[in-house]
């Protein structure tokens, strides 16, 4: 083959290559390509697959070995002592607070900082962006005491703004880093026009830029509410279980209706419940999810 | 929110009107320049109050006998804590189960991450399902992984099915060695304990780890491998570059960038974990990372100070991780 190929120009082995009619080597190397894709669909989808099995199923069938591998049962009681526990749906619904609000004080706090950062020259500017941008580089275990002291000294233990405000230690560096970029990018003719009109740089900024960032503003809102909602350390150490405690916490504590066996049911199906919204949110915005994840790594 | 309230009419009532005929760039100029500073000024306060205070606070606790529930005054204890830290055997052992935590959970998801990046960026029917597909993962939230994962691996679990009863039958279905090799997989009845079993859990919850955040390292490689020109693979096939040539000496070269700001993230989300080993296995000692010893200094000890301590170490071990990032980074660029 090398030879054949080395003897003829070399611009003529690209086609020579694809008219080639079967080989074993091949046939081999695609079978092992898709097995390898097939497999990693199963590995990637099969234990949430296995959560939705395991919460129609009694208790008594979850860990029966052999087991079967599709849904044998339609069971819901899982779901309904799920709907019924006041617990849980207290959790639920702080959850959903907090992960708004947290977005909320993301994006106007977030966006406000990155047009000044982004699209303004003034004093301090890199010193506050370093600032901000820093926050993601330290750990929340770093300030979990002194943070504790803070809300406490302030009231807020158990409280749904203690976690609203300790959530901006992530939310912030990023919404701003990434929308940062986006008034960067905008051409400046659109300042320049909102200044013929005779608006002031605020009205400039919220009736021109801002309506022009909202993919950026969907996609970081979309991040935000994500980290919020499956935040786990300060949600478990700032409150208490019954009071201001997320979703996250409560689900890690879980003991059900069933004193003598683990209550695999109902963990699984509250489980469901939190992470459903979540996966679907995450198929219908796929494209900005991951232009925001990816928004870092290329640009840094 | 309140901040806000107020910049909002005090950007208001800035020198706004401007007239064409006076010379309109000075005062809009200087308007927007205070307007810059109303507007950074929400951000600033917010993470002076979450951030930077309670990070110097942690700081000086950190040399005090600080107690969270007593009253008492904290008195200045000097290097105490650290001393004590650094010489506590489960503070010790803390860190290096951190580090064995980091350096497997990191170095199998970039492995895979890699791989899965290649698959999704070459040509085939259903790549767009496959990156779809690793989005799932990404989503659940750790507690559930580490629930949901905690189910799959018990001694009655799906695993354990797998192991004993399935595999077995798949392969003895293989002629000629399949007897032999089912032979390897426990038998039935043997369940293996992969979440009790103290020399099987670290590798247990890496698995978990690696689970949930590959498709992460995947989607900031997959962005790397994205920018690189497909002419050059065309070129260097024509040369006879095989397969194996071109991911050695052109793709990992230029992905190289991305790569390694994936690298960087993970890292040091990795060192910090705390909520997948909690969950699975709470504050078991041979499981324990320096962010569960701190948290439990801090709440089930309620020593303040001496988790300060802690907090202050695991930082300091982030910031020399940082540091040496980032050399790497410039290396890279220089």
């Amino acid at each position: 083959m090398a030879t054949i190929a080395g003897s003829r120009p070399r611009t003529a082995a690209a086609p020579l290559a694809r008219r080639r009619p079967f080989s074993l080597g091949r046939f081999a190397n695609r079978t092992i390509f898709y097995l390898l894709v097939a497999f990693i669909f199963v590995y990637t989808l099969f234990p949430f697959y296995w959560a939705i099995i395991s919460s129609l199923r009694p208790d008594g069938d979850i860990l029966r070995v052999p087991t079967t591998y599709w849904p044998d049962n339609l069971y819901l009681d899982h779901y309904r002592y799920v709907f019924n526990n006041g617990e849980f749906l207290r959790a639920l619904r702080n959850s959903t607070v907090i992960s708004l609000s947290t977005v909320l004080l993301a994006l106007i706090t977030g966006a406000a900082s990155a047009y000044a950062m982004g699209r303004m020259r003034f004093r301090g500017r890199t010193i506050i962006l370093y600032l901000i941008l820093s926050m993601t580089m330290f750990p929340q275990i770093a300030i979990l005491g002194s943070l504790f002291q803070v809300i406490r000294r302030l009231g807020l233990y158990d409280t749904i703004p203690a976690l609203i405000f300790s959530y901006t230690t992530f939310t912030l560096p990023f919404t701003v880093w990434v929308l940062s970029n986006f008034f960067k990018a905008m051409p400046g003719e659109l300042e320049e026009s909102a200044l013929v009109d005779g608006s002031t740089p605020f009205q400039a900024f919220y009736k021109i830029l801002l309506p022009l960032a909202l993919p950026g503003l969907v996609t970081t809102g979309l991040l935000a509410f994500i980290a919020a909602w499956n935040e786990f350390l300060f949600a478990l150490t700032f409150t208490r279980a019954g009071g201001a405690r997320t979703v996250q916490p409560t689900i890690a504590s879980f003991t059900g209706n069933s004193q003598y066996e683990y209550p695999w049911g109902s963990i699984m199906a509250a489980s469901v419940v939190v992470t459903v919204p979540l996966v679907l949110m995450v198929l219908i915005f796929q494209r900005k999810i991951l232009g925001g994840l990816t928004a870092g790594a290329v640009k840094g | 929110m309140s901040q806000q309230a107020v910049s909002a009419p005090l950007a208001r009532s800035a020198p706004g009107r401007v007239k064409l005929s006076e010379a309109p760039q000075s005062s809009w100029a200087k308007a927007r320049e205070r307007l810059g500073w109303l507007m950074v000024a929400p951000s600033v306060i917010i993470v002076s109050l979450v951030a930077l205070y309670p990070l110097a606070q942690s700081v000086r606790l950190s040399f005090t006998n600080a107690r969270l529930a007593s009253g008492r005054e904290e008195e200045y204890r000097g290097l105490t804590n650290y001393r004590f830290l650094l010489e506590n055997n489960d503070f010790i052992a803390a860190f290096w189960n951190t580090v064995q935590f980091t350096i497997g959970s990191v170095f199998f998801e970039t492995i895979l991450g890699m791989v899965i990046a290649l698959i999704i960026n070459s040509n085939f029917s259903g790549r767009g399902l496959l990156r779809t597909a690793i989005l799932v993962p990404w989503a659940i939230p750790t507690v559930v992984s580490s629930r949901l994962w905690g189910l799959m691996l018990t001694d009655r679990g799906v695993f354990n099915d797998l192991l004993q009863y399935r595999l077995p039958q798949l392969v003895d279905w293989i002629p000629g060695i399949g007897g032999s090799l089912a032979g390897i997989f426990p038998s039935p009845g043997n369940p293996i304990a992969f979440i009790s079993d103290p020399n099987l859990a670290m590798p247990a919850v890496i698995g978990v780890d690696v689970w949930k955040t590959t498709p992460f390292m995947a989607l900031l490689i997959l962005a790397g491998l994205q920018i690189i020109p497909g002419d050059i693979y065309e070129a260097s096939t024509v040369d006879g570059a095989s397969k194996w040539q071109q991911f050695w000496q052109m793709t990992l070269p230029m992905v190289r960038p991305a790569l390694l700001v994936a690298l960087i993230f993970r890292t040091l989300d990795a060192f910090r974990v705390f909520d997948v080993i909690f969950v699975l296995r709470g504050p078991a000692l041979d499981t324990q990372t320096l962010a569960i010893f701190a948290q439990q200094t801090l709440i089930n000890g309620d020593r303040l100070g001496r988790a300060s301590a802690a907090s202050v170490l695991i930082f300091l071990c982030i910031a020399v991780l940082v540091f040496v990032y980032t050399r790497m980074v410039k290396v890279e660029e220089a």
